[in-house]
């Protein structure tokens, strides 16, 4: 055994990576509950690669042929329903568990200086992560398939000029055909891949960098020397055995969640599959009320949030770009002379804490029909949906912290 | 700790929000347990349904799932004799045809009871939610679904029904109450049995596998407790050196 590694060692530096990323990769000591997202988002992208590889075996991308398809996969494919809820809730998961892993980002400044570049990689992850769902939800070929992917496409057409030739190059078509599906099929095939190298990037960026944690102190700049080691970090331990065995942990935690909703509750009573989705897409039936699934929300409310005006309709669609894009600069936004939320002050937990609560409200809005009064809210939420942001370089820079300790803390 | 729970309960209150939504519906006490009214329910939709509805996605032999033998799904189920009973259960109305003659084609039912919000409670609501309305082309109309381009199937059965129609403030016209005015074959308690039958066998239609699916996920619950208690005392046993 020992002389095959050798063998391999010569040609390919496998315990050189062994060493430097897991058996002599310090990191933190005192990761806290948040600290198991990062490897779960990873979990869940392996499961939905496999489970979309399985799916593809039986599922076909045709316009006449797609719906029916699911449906042979849910009652006719051996353990099809399985593979199929594995994959509907696994979107679903993707999107809780990356929401939740940005949140720690947020909330620890994991996205400050040394970590900008690491945070603007996982921002380029979200994104494709976006587009692989979008073109993911049309594959169903349910009512609300169709009609989401018809709406979404059309904010395209609402910019000047290009605007109609451009939703027509997207859909291959004047409407949502079987063109756009078959188009849709090959993207939702080949984003994941590349998801999964933006995933490897991200990783390689973060350990150069080292790992943040919650006390939001370079753990590298402290004192020197471990058990393990004289040259490593006091405050690191081990990535393997240490945060192997405790994301084993994470995970069969994780499993019981996810697992729960995949055999008790796949359709999360409409929110991971919407009712309208189990009848085959109709293009002379519009549904009632169009609205997208539950993670794309909080942007669809901010789009509708904004009136037309100049005759246009292009700005809603630049605020809900903007939204995004303004994450890019989050690392240059946040001026505040420490990283964690643990010793910044009441300013920002109060900011963070409205920021939450008003992207659940926005996420709220997102789903239900627009009403005056609804409306009114979603705009005051985009509003501090951007203050929250725009706002940082001020009330982060005269916010009261905390002095930070030389050490971690458990 | 405090902070995650309030972050979930408020993650919770868009659920309570869409819950709430649409028409009042019956309860119909759905279980797929009882096998006696899903093998009257599927004895019903052929019957009565399958002469407009499909359940395209449904094979007759999967009826063996709720305790009936090929043998009986073939003598008393399966009318086409030259269909073979692993066949989907499908039909030969045109669709084009139908559309001109109801208005638009019935629509295939085999997903019905998750399309509609409360599932088989709509769809036992709306058979028993028709009531005479001479304005319409087949002289009824629907409580939950206005303007229904279908005719009451089950008129024999239930009866007729007259509404009471009020008014509400905005001018908007609801049905108060409905009241059989012509008894049909069945008492009112009887036709709520069929109704039922009807909606339990089109809620087992609409996802065969549920029943297995909510077993084996017993089992899974079960072995992850395990791994779970086993993945913590492993981390406990890696980390006590941890300082």
């Amino acid at each position: 055994m020992s002389r095959l590694i050798e063998w391999i060692d010569e040609r390919y530096p496998l315990t050189k990576v062994w060493r430097e990323h897991l058996a002599e990769y310090y990191a933190p000591k005192n990761f806290n509950f948040w600290y198991f997202f990062g490897s779960l988002a990873m979990l869940v992208l392996v499961n939905q690669i496999v489970t979309g590889i399985w799916l593809t075996m039986n599922y076909k991308p045709d316009a006449n042929l797609a719906f029916g398809s699911v449906e042979y996969i849910m009652r006719d494919v051996n353990w099809g329903w399985l593979i199929r809820y594995l994959h509907s809730t696994g979107a679903s998961f993707f999107f809780i568990v990356i929401y939740l892993h940005m949140f720690r980002g947020l909330i620890y400044g994991s996205y400050r200086k040394p970590r900008e570049l690491l945070w603007i990689i996982g921002v380029i992850i979200y994104l494709a992560m976006m587009a692989t769902a979008f073109f993911g939800y049309l594959l169903p070929w349910g009512q609300m398939s169709y009609w989401g992917a018809q709406v979404i496409v059309n904010l395209f057409a609402a910019i000047p000029v290009i605007g109609d030739d451009l939703s027509v190059w997207i859909r291959g078509d004047y409407v949502i055909s079987d063109a756009t599906l078959n188009r849709f099929f090959a993207f939702h095939y080949l984003l994941p891949f590349i998801l999964a190298a933006l995933v490897f990037i991200h990783i390689v960026a973060l350990h150069k960098v080292g790992s943040n944690n919650p006390d939001g102190i370079e753990i590298k700049k402290g004192p020197k020397g471990n058990r393990w080691s004289p040259d490593a970090p006091a405050d690191g331990i081990p990535f393997h055995p240490y945060y192997t065995v405790k994301d084993i942990m994470g995970v069969a935690g994780f499993l019981i969640v996810f697992l729960a909703v995949v055999f008790f509750m796949p359709e999360m009573g409409g929110f991971f599959l919407e009712h309208p989705n189990f009848e085959p897409a109709n293009p002379l039936k519009t549904p009632e009320h169009i609205a997208p699934v539950w993670y794309f929300t909080p942007f669809y409310a901010m789009l509708r949030a904004v009136p037309s005006f100049a005759g246009t309709q292009v700005w809603g669609v630049l605020v809900m770009g903007a939204s995004i894009v303004i994450l890019f600069f989050l690392p240059w936004l946040d001026k505040s002379p420490v990283k964690s939320i643990r010793y910044k002050g009441p300013i920002f937990k109060i900011m963070i804490t409205l920021f939450v609560i008003d992207f659940l409200v926005l996420g709220y809005l997102g789903m239900k029909p627009a009403t005056p009064g609804r409306t009114l809210v979603a705009q005051i939420g985009t509003i501090y949906y951007f203050f929250f942001f725009l706002a940082m370089p001020i009330y982060s820079k005269i916010d009261k912290t905390k002095p930070v300790p030389e050490r971690v803390t458990q | 700790m405090k902070r995650l729970i309030a972050i979930l309960s408020l993650a919770l209150l868009p659920f309570a929000g869409i819950a709430s939504e649409g028409p009042a519906l019956e309860n119909a006490n759905i279980d797929l347990r009882d096998q006696a009214s899903l093998q009257r329910g599927a004895k019903y939709f052929v019957n009565y349904c399958m002469g407009c509805h499909s359940i395209k996605f449904f094979r007759y032999e999967r009826m063996q799932d709720f305790g009936l033998t090929k043998e009986q799904i073939k003598e008393n189920l399966l009318f086409d004799k030259s269909k073979k009973v692993g066949a989907v259960m499908d039909i030969n109305l045109p669709a084009a045809a139908a559309a001109e003659w109801f208005g638009t084609a019935p629509p295939d039912l085999s997903l019905t009871a998750r399309r509609r919000h409360g599932g088989g409670d709509w769809i036992y609501t709306y058979l028993k939610g028709f009531y005479k309305d001479d304005s319409r082309p087949f002289g009824v109309n629907n409580t939950i679904f206005p303007n229904v381009g279908m005719p009451h199937v089950l008129v024999e059965l239930q009866g007729v029904q007259e509404a009471e129609i009020e008014t509400d403030e905005h001018g908007n016209k609801h049905v108060k109450s409905l009241k059989v005015v012509e008894p049909g074959k069945l008492s009112p308690e009887e036709y709520d049995q069929v109704a039922r039958d009807l909606a339990n066998f089109l809620t087992w239609v609409s996802e065969p596998v549920k029943l297995k699916r909510q077993q084996l996920g017993i089992w899974v619950m079960i072995f992850l407790a395990i791994f779970f208690v086993v993945s913590y005392l492993l981390k406990k046993e890696y980390w006590k050196d941890v300082h």
